[in-house]
C-alpha cells in the first residue's frame, strides 16, 4: 500500500505549558512495496511519525493517506480497525507486549481480534513461527520461559500473523547481540522480498539503513531534513553530521580512500567480498600505471 | 498521558511560590483547608478567594490551564451546587423551576459550599503544580522527623513515597506504550460491550505487572550496588531552609486567617 503524508503536523498537549510540536509540515510519499528507512537523532519525531502509520495518532494538521485509508485532523475514523489489520507495527522491545499463557495464544491474539477463522489462525501460527525462525515445538510453552531473543521473535510472529501489507519496524534489533541483529534484519528483508511488504524501518543504525533500504528519510526536529536513495544521502557527510548523524563506516572508508588515492570507486551496495576484489584491482591497476 | 488531568502534575517555574520551602507551603495549605471551613460570610469567602487567586497569579501558571485541568472536578462542584439549590428550604422563594421552588438561602448555600470545594481543590493542586514530588517527600520526612523518637519508620516511609512517586510517570508511559502495542494488534479499549472492554485490560495488565516487578528488582539491585543501607547517618543533597520569603508568606497568611475570623458572622 502506498503511504503519503501531506503537510502533516502533530502537537502534543496543545495549549498547555507542555505544548510540544513533534512534527511540522511533513510531506512525503512511500511507494507501495518499497523498503524505507527513517533515520534521525533522538527526539527528531520518528516515533510520532510511526504512530501515524496505523492511526494511533491522528495529525493535528494535514492528512495521512495509507492505501485507501485517510486519516485527517479533527475527524473520527471508523475504519481504524481494518487499517490496523493492514499495517503491522513492531514496536521497540516488542517482547514487552507478550501476555498470554502460551506462545500459540500470543501469536493468535492479533488475528483473533480481527476475526480470522480458527483454521486459518492455526495455519498462520504455524507459518509465522517458522518464518521468524523458531520451531513449532515452542507453541505450547509459556512465552515468559523463553530467552530474550526468542521472546522477541514470538512477539514479531504475533504481528506477522495479522498478515499485514505494510510492516512498520521501530528499532527491531535494539538490545540484541550483533549476530542476532543481522539475523533479525535478514529475516525482515526476506519477508519484505517474499510478500512484497511495504516496509518502514525506524532505526539508529546507518549500516542497516544503507544495507536494506531503497529510500531514506532523514528527520530533524520534526521536519523532513533530507530524503533520497541511501547512497545519495550517505554521501552528504557534513549535512548528516549537522543533525547528529554519522555515515556508515564503509562510506566513510570509501570517501577517505578516494581522497587519499585521488580516484573514484564504484560502490552500489555490492557484497563486501566483491568490493574487496574491486579494491584489489584498483590498487594493482594504479601500481601498474606508474 | 491524559491531557486534561493536572492533579499531581508539576509545572516547572521560578516564581516565589515555586521557590518556597515545601514545608511552609504544606503548613499554609494545611491551615488553609481548616480555615476554609470556618468561613461563613461573603466577606470571609471573598478574602480567601482573593488569597487563592493571588497565589495562582504569583506562580505565573496560566489560570486557564489550571481550570481546564480541573475538568473532572467541575462535575462534582456542579453536583454539590445543585444538591444545595434543590434541598435547602429556608428564606423566601425566589423562583420555581418546573414547579420546584428554589429558595434564597438555597442559592446562597449552593454558592458558598461549591466555592469552598473549589478553593480547597485549587490550593491543594497548586501545591503539586509548584512543588516537585521529591521536595514534597523531603518536607514530609523533615516534618515527621520527631516521630522517630517513638520508633516510627519516617525515613523508610519517605523512601517508599518517593519511589512510588518516581515510578508513577514511568508506569504511565509504560501503560501507554503497551496499550498502543496492543491496540495495533486489534484490541479496542474504547468501544464495544463492557464485557469485552474489561477483557481488553488483561493484555495490558499482565505486561505491566511483569515490567513493574522487573523494575523493582533492578532498582533494589542498583540501590544495593551503591551501598544503600537505610537512613542511619545519611545526609541530604538539598537541605531545607526557611528563608525570609517563607516567613513573609507565613505572615501574610496569618493576616488572612485573622481577617477571615474578623469577617465571619
Amino acid at each position: 500500500m502506498q503511504i503519503s503524508f501531506k503537510n502533516v503536523s502533530y502537537i502534543y498537549q496543545p495549549k498547555t505549558p507542555f505544548e510540544y510540536k513533534a512534527l511540522q509540515d511533513l510531506s512525503f510519499t512511500i511507494p507501495s512495496g518499497s523498503f524505507v528507512a527513517v533515520i534521525g537523532h533522538t527526539g527528531s519525531g520518528k516515533s510520532t511519525l510511526l504512530q501515524h502509520l496505523n492511526g494511533l495518532l491522528a495529525p493535528t494538521h494535514g492528512e495521512v493517506e495509507i492505501g485507501d485509508y485517510k486519516i485527517q485532523a479533527d475527524e473520527k475514523n471508523k475504519q481504524l480497525k481494518s487499517l490496523r489489520e493492514q499495517v503491522g507495527v513492531v514496536f521497540q522491545y516488542p517482547e514487552h507486549q507478550l501476555f498470554e499463557e502460551t506462545v500459540y495464544k500470543d501469536i493468535a491474539f492479533g488475528p483473533t481480534n480481527f476475526g480470522v477463522e480458527k483454521d486459518e489462525i492455526d495455519d498462520r501460527v504455524e507459518r509465522t513461527i517458522d518464518s521468524v525462525g523458531l520451531s513449532s515445538d515452542m507453541l505450547e510453552r509459556s512465552p515468559f520461559d523463553l530467552s530474550g531473543g526468542q521472546m522477541r521473535r514470538v512477539a514479531i510472529a504475533g504481528v506477522l500473523a495479522m498478515e499485514p501489507s505494510v510492516l512498520v519496524l521501530d528499532e527491531p534489533t535494539a538490545g540484541l547481540d550483533p549476530r542476532g541483529q543481522r539475523e533479525m534484519m535478514d529475516m525482515f528483508y526476506q519477508l519484505h522480498r517474499d510478500q512484497q511488504l511495504t516496509t518502514v524501518l525506524v532505526t539508529h543504525s546507518m549500516e542497516d539503513a544503507l544495507a536494506y533500504a531503497d529510500y531514506v528519510l532523514v528527520m530533524d526536529q520534526g521536519q523532513l531534513y533530507m530524503e533520497g536513495e541511501p547512497l545519495e544521502v550517505f554521501h552528504q557527510k557534513e549535512a548528516l553530521n549537522d543533525v547528529g548523524l554519522d555515515v556508515p563506516e564503509i562510506i566513510e572508508f570509501i570517501t577517505k580512500f578516494e581522497q587519499k588515492f585521488d580516484t573514484s570507486m564504484q560502490y552500489t551496495n555490492q557484497p563486501l567480498s566483491q568490493f574487496a576484489e574491486q579494491l584489489k584491482n584498483k590498487l594493482k591497476g594504479g601500481h601498474h600505471d606508474e | 498521558m491524559n491531557d486534561s488531568m493536572i492533579i499531581g502534575q508539576y509545572v516547572p517555574g521560578q516564581s516565589l511560590v515555586h521557590r518556597m520551602d515545601p514545608r511552609m507551603k504544606m503548613t499554609i495549605i494545611f491551615f488553609f483547608v481548616i480555615v476554609v471551613f470556618f468561613a461563613n460570610s461573603f466577606g470571609s469567602y471573598g478574602l480567601l478567594t482573593l488569597f487563592a487567586f493571588v497565589s495562582v497569579a504569583i506562580t505565573r501558571i496560566p489560570l486557564s490551564f489550571i481550570l481546564k485541568g480541573l475538568k473532572p472536578v467541575w462535575f462534582l462542584i456542579l453536583f454539590t451546587f445543585l444538591l444545595h439549590v434543590f434541598f435547602t428550604r429556608q428564606g423566601d422563594v425566589l423562583f420555581e423551576i418546573f414547579s420546584f421552588p428554589v429558595y434564597e438561602e438555597a442559592i446562597e448555600q449552593g454558592v458558598k459550599i461549591s466555592l469552598r470545594f473549589f478553593l480547597l481543590i485549587l490550593l491543594t493542586s497548586l501545591l503539586t503544580l509548584t512543588t516537585t514530588p521529591i521536595s514534597i517527600t523531603d518536607a514530609i520526612e523533615s516534618m515527621f522527623h520527631p516521630l522517630k523518637k517513638v520508633k516510627f519508620p519516617v525515613h523508610e516511609l519517605a523512601l517508599m513515597m518517593s519511589i512510588s512517586l518516581r515510578f508513577i510517570p514511568t508506569l504511565m508511559q509504560e501503560t501507554e506504550k503497551i496499550s498502543k502495542a496492543q491496540a495495533s494488534r486489534g484490541v479496542d479499549f474504547r468501544s464495544g460491550p463492557i464485557k469485552e472492554r474489561v477483557k481488553a485490560i488483561v493484555p495490558l495488565l499482565v505486561p505491566l505487572f511483569v515490567s513493574a516487578f522487573k523494575r523493582a528488582e533492578d532498582l533494589a539491585m542498583a540501590m544495593e550496588a551503591r551501598g544503600y543501607q537505610g537512613g542511619e547517618g545519611r545526609t541530604k543533597l538539598r537541605e531545607l531552609t526557611l528563608t525570609k520569603e517563607d516567613i513573609a508568606a507565613l505572615v501574610l497568611f496569618v493576616v488572612v486567617m485573622v481577617g477571615v475570623f474578623i469577617l465571619r458572622t
